[in-house]
């Protein structure tokens, strides 16, 4: 049957940020229908998605996700989790649930658990490509067939049509792939018939938990949806939200502060009212929701492009630091004279000056002569021992190159032994783009688990 | 001349999304927000991001008294060439903006 009004609480702006307990015991008393968290995005760089790995340690995660899980059988509700592990792969879900079942047997707790992997795989990815059905955001890169066959992972942010099927299996705890971050929160409303447009707005303002309200840290904050519009309350007794709290998140990490695509949709706040309601809390109405056909899933995938290694050198000489850029051109000449001719000849060299412009590059207005600068190099090859052979070749340069041929041999200095250091693989994102889909209802499947 | 940081509360730059950068400078007061409106020019804004003008998107809201920047990255967010993961440092070039 349907309900008149949805409470969702949300513990933080993701898991693994830091929430109030108090606050969330407070948020449990409000009996909410559903406890909501996000568990990650492409915020962290393309390396989490590439590796389908995530950002933060498995101790930390069973840490903060067992507190989630009590207060689950406290309050009675299910508990859902988006874009498991940072990334939302089907790897990063598996890491999830290897958690939550490792958490549920510690606690002799009998749970039933529903997970809805979203990756897609090339097969499928290629054959939406060549019938065109796959189509750019803008400042969308461009793509091709060779793109999508190199991507290590490829996953889709699932919609509300998704996630509302994940939670009427009725399962205990939910553990969803990638999803919009708001998907998570507007499906139960929506699914209940409330106002569409409310339902997706009050999830981008709760998307980052407290960051909504005057005390970010507090994490916990209660929405509350009904058929014309939605209420934001803290859960944290010292934190407000106000009219002006609530409207400036729709300006984080958005590029239009106004229009949230979403998928089989877009939302438009230009017209939502903000008011004051209650002492803590603040009342939005006056959005609207707009279909699109076809219906779309944008999609993430990332691609390895090679492996690098690192070697940072520190320049303490006055006269070096001067003419510090005439230095780095020296190294340049040296080592592509080095691998010319060599196995090594494509690996790419960049030399970035810490304490001069390693930020903004060529964007620093500011020349100032620090009394020290760092010179990192970085070495891009097609494998991890190229990037290591190229950085060692450069080693002896990083030491002792001098400005001048006839001036006494200088030495700089090295913090480390080995001065190189080998970052693993770069991977790069490529798509910033959606996927027209015929049945948004049965895109994925969902998988059956108990404890 | 003074910067746009003697007239601004907080101005902050973000990723949003791997592909695009957004600014957000929240001013102290409405004249300063007026005044920024009429000050900051599309131009001027280019210029310190090389960036062609018409890859600039601008938002001016005046219930926050927010102007609010967006435009899409040179290198993608964690490319090779990438060197601020989040987009942090651009708002540094906005806050040394000569008004």
């Amino acid at each position: 049957m349907n309900k008149k009004t949805i409470k969702i609480l949300v513990p933080a702006g993701a898991l693994g940020m830091p929430f109030d307990k108090n606050a969330l015991i407070n948020g449990i008393k409000q009996k909410p229908d559903l406890i909501a968290i996000d568990g990650g995005s492409t915020d962290s760089g393309p390396y989490y998605l590439g590796s389908g790995k995530s950002k933060y340690s498995y101790s930390a995660t069973k840490k903060d996700w067992s507190i989630l899980m009590n207060m689950r059988s406290k309050a009675k509700v299910p508990l859902l989790i988006g874009t498991a592990g940072t990334c939302g792969t089907k790897s990063s879900v598996e890491w999830m649930l290897k958690i939550t079942n490792e958490i549920a047997k510690e606690n002799k707790e009998k749970l039933k658990i529903v997970t809805l992997k979203t990756d897609l795989s090339k097969e499928f990815l290629l054959k939406k490509f060549k019938s065109g059905k796959i189509k750019p955001l803008e400042g969308a890169p461009k793509i091709n067939e060779d793109i999508i066959n190199n991507c290590s992972n490829i996953v889709a942010l699932a919609g509300a049509e998704q996630i509302q099927k994940a939670i009427n299996s009725k399962a205990d705890i939910i553990i969803a792939g990638r999803s919009t971050d708001t998907a998570i929160i507007s499906a139960l409303p929506i699914y209940h018939g409330l106002n569409v447009a409310s339902a997706w707005h009050g999830a981008k303002i709760a998307e980052c938990g407290a960051l909504a309200t005057n005390n970010p840290n507090s994490g916990v904050i209660l929405l509350e949806f009904d058929k014309n519009g939605f209420t934001i309350t803290p859960m944290c007794k010292k934190t407000k939200a106000t009219p002006q709290t609530v409207f400036a998140h729709m300006l984080y990490e958005n590029v239009d502060p106004y229009i949230l695509l979403e998928p089989g949709g877009y939302l438009d706040v230009t017209n939502a009212k903000y008011i004051k309601h209650k002492q803590n809390s603040v009342r939005v109405e006056g959005s609207k929701w707009y279909n699109k056909k076809p219906y779309t899933l944008k999609i993430e995938g990332a691609r390895l492009v090679g492996f690098q290694t690192i070697s940072i050198v520190l320049i303490r000489d006055p006269k070096y630091i001067e003419s510090i850029d005439k230095w780095i051109g020296k190294l340049k000449n040296s080592f592509y004279r080095k691998i010319k001719k060599s196995i090594l000849v494509d690996v790419q060299l960049e030399l970035r000056k810490i304490g001069k412009d390693a930020t903004l590059g060529n964007l620093e207005p500011i020349s100032i002569n620090n009394n020290e600068v760092a010179v990192m190099a970085i070495f891009t090859a097609n494998s991890q021992e190229k990037a290591n052979d190229s950085a060692k070749l450069l080693n002896p340069d990083l030491l002792h190159l001098p400005l001048k041929k006839n001036e006494p041999m200088p030495t700089f200095s090295f913090p480390f032994s080995p001065p190189e250091i080998d970052k693993g693989p770069l991977f790069e994102f490529c798509f910033h783009h959606v996927i027209e889909i015929d049945n948004p209802k049965n895109i994925f499947n969902l998988e059956f688990h108990t404890t | 001349m003074k910067t746009l940081s003697k007239i601004t509360k907080n101005i902050r730059s973000k990723n949003a999304g791997p592909f695009w950068v957004t600014v957000d400078l929240f001013f102290k007061d409405n004249n300063s927000f007026f005044y920024a409106c009429e000050n900051i020019s599309n131009e001027k804004v280019s210029n310190i991001l090389k960036i062609k003008k018409n890859q600039l998107k601008r938002f001016e809201i005046e219930n926050l008294k927010v102007i609010k920047f967006s435009f899409p990255r040179k290198n993608i967010q964690g490319s090779r060439l990438d060197r601020d993961m989040h987009g942090a440092s651009f708002a540094i070039l906005f806050e040394q903006l000569l008004l």
